[in-house]
């Protein structure tokens, strides 16, 4: 396993295999009268967020939570940060307090391996989302919620439209995907298509409609406004008429398929209500999933961390 | 090789058989009836992984005496134990509990009894699932050396073994053979 969980492309499919089924016995303690372990007692999680973010600091404080860690939450705002600390001094103090595991989330791509590998801390990190880079954490929920639904991903077909540009999402789930054997389409406009993106493991369209047959779960991403700093595309309206997902286009996927949002959903933009609160969509599942997958992913990288091969019997 | 094969030279020793594990568990199935009196009051939970087989033969075993089907569960003690951060991380078994185990008798089973520490972390694990009248212990080999104060009610064999020695339990649904073997140490 490895040390870190920096980018959904350094999972290996046996790993990745692992966290998910890893997950699936989460999940069950969740259904439990005691929905609590005592595997991570004594040990600190530190939720170190330079971004807002509702769901998945709650996210991850649940998961560390429920698994008996210690919790310390610290956000940008309001902190040291906002009179100036950079990321450096932060994680020496985090780590001087004795921090186990950082969950991090940087606007900066790249913030999360400069912090796993410049020594600051000791602790193990957990990207949580890093600029407009990854969020593996978000992927293995999503490759997760498909599992329960879908069985094996080999061989399954995702489609992902929207906002690739600005998406740390589609970029993780593409790795992901592509390593669990899925093949992954991402629908965009061309203005939010990355640069490069011909080297990812994916196919690209432009048509929504003919995307969306065959199609076994279709992931809708947000417009990500608060990143936009020109106009990808003409107006709200239009994109939503070419590239949103409505009750109508919905018919067009098979009776099986499922709809996804990694959310906060844009309702009337990238996905119609209807959509969002019909039987498809699972975007509901793919919160209470998240803290199972993160329950997983603490507990292997933070179980055993000092390799020790010597065997005892029962 | 890993560190766990066999010292070069000792050869692995046969302590129980097919038939001898057969007769084991049968003998285990009825002092659980006859200390138990009422079958209904009683789970089986296995430990994973080859607690969960014996488990489940024990539970034919008691369906068949007493008329009506008996499943056994299935209780992982891994996020319980206590040497987590000394290891790699492991893989998690299941856990599946047939019935409410509130005020029924639950019957722990094990391949081994060593150290005592999988059974510590199993009693947290029961309390975690509710409160039982009483938890008893079957374990099919018992080897000593326990760390702590921890004995089963029921054993299949009583297996006086050096520290250096290695007991192996084998069953079939996990293995493709039934059986007990001792290595290593001077024989």
């Amino acid at each position: 396993m490895i040390k870190h969980l920096l980018s959904a492309g350094d999972l290996t499919r046996d790993d990745a295999t692992q966290i998910l089924d890893t997950a699936e016995e989460m999940l069950s303690i969740a259904k439990r009268p005691i929905k609590k372990l005592p595997t991570l007692r004594g040990l600190t999680v530190v939720n170190l967020f330079f971004e807002d973010s509702t769901r998945t600091r709650i996210s991850f404080e649940a998961a560390a939570k429920r698994l008996s860690a210690d919790v310390i939450n610290f956000s940008a705002k309001g902190s040291s940060a906002s009179k100036g600390e950079g990321l450096k001094d932060t994680a020496l103090t985090l780590e001087a307090m004795g921090a186990d595991a950082v969950v991090v989330r940087h606007h900066a791509s790249g913030a999360p391996h400069r912090l796993a590998e410049a020594g600051w801390t000791q602790g193990v990190v957990v990207n949580a989302g890093d600029g407009t880079h990854e969020h593996p954490t978000q992927a293995l929920l999503d490759a997760f919620t498909m599992r329960r639904h879908l069985g094996d991903l080999e061989g399954r077909r995702v489609t992902i439209v929207g906002d690739v540009l600005h998406s740390r999402v589609a970029r993780s789930n593409a790795l992901l995907l592509h390593t669990l054997g899925a093949k992954v389409t991402l629908v965009a406009p061309p203005t939010l298509l990355p640069v490069g993106v011909e080297q990812w493991p994916v196919d690209t369209s432009y048509d929504l409609d003919t995307a969306l047959e065959g199609a076994d779960a279709v992931m809708m991403l947000r417009v990500q406004r608060e990143r936009m700093n020109a106009s990808f595309f003409p107006s709200a309206r239009e994109y939503s008429r070419r590239y949103g997902l409505d009750a109508a286009r919905m018919g067009r996927l098979a009776d099986h398929a499922v709809v996804m949002h990694p959310g906060p959903m844009n309702r009337g933009m990238e996905i119609s209500a209807d959509v969002a609160d019909s039987d498809r969509s699972v975007i509901v599942e793919q919160v209470t999933n998240g803290v199972a997958v993160r329950m997983a992913v603490l507990y292997l990288l933070l179980s055993g961390r000092q390799d020790h091969t010597e065997e005892t019997h029962s | 090789m890993t560190p766990e094969s066999p010292a070069a030279g000792v050869p692995a020793r046969t302590v129980l058989d097919e038939r001898d594990i057969a007769r084991a568990l049968t003998r285990i199935t009825h002092e659980i009836l006859e200390r138990n009196r009422d079958s209904e009051g009683v789970v089986i939970l296995g430990i994973p992984t080859r607690g969960v087989h014996l488990a489940r033969r024990i539970a034919a075993r008691m369906s068949e005496v007493e008329g009506r089907t008996i499943t056994a569960g299935s209780l992982d003690v891994t996020m319980f134990r206590d040497d987590l951060r000394l290891k790699p991380a492991r893989a998690i078994g299941r856990t599946e509990v047939p019935e409410d185990v509130d005020g029924k008798v639950v019957v722990l089973v094990d391949d081994v009894l060593f150290s005592g520490r999988t059974i510590r972390a199993a009693l947290d694990a029961v309390s975690e699932l509710g409160r039982p009248k009483a938890v008893q212990l079957a374990v099919l080999v018992d080897r000593g050396h326990r760390e702590l104060p921890i004995r089963a009610d029921f054993v299949g064999k009583n297996l006086p073994t050096s520290l250096a020695e290695k007991v192996k339990v084998r069953v079939a649904e996990h293995d493709d053979a039934d059986h007990v073997t001792i290595e290593g140490g001077a024989a």
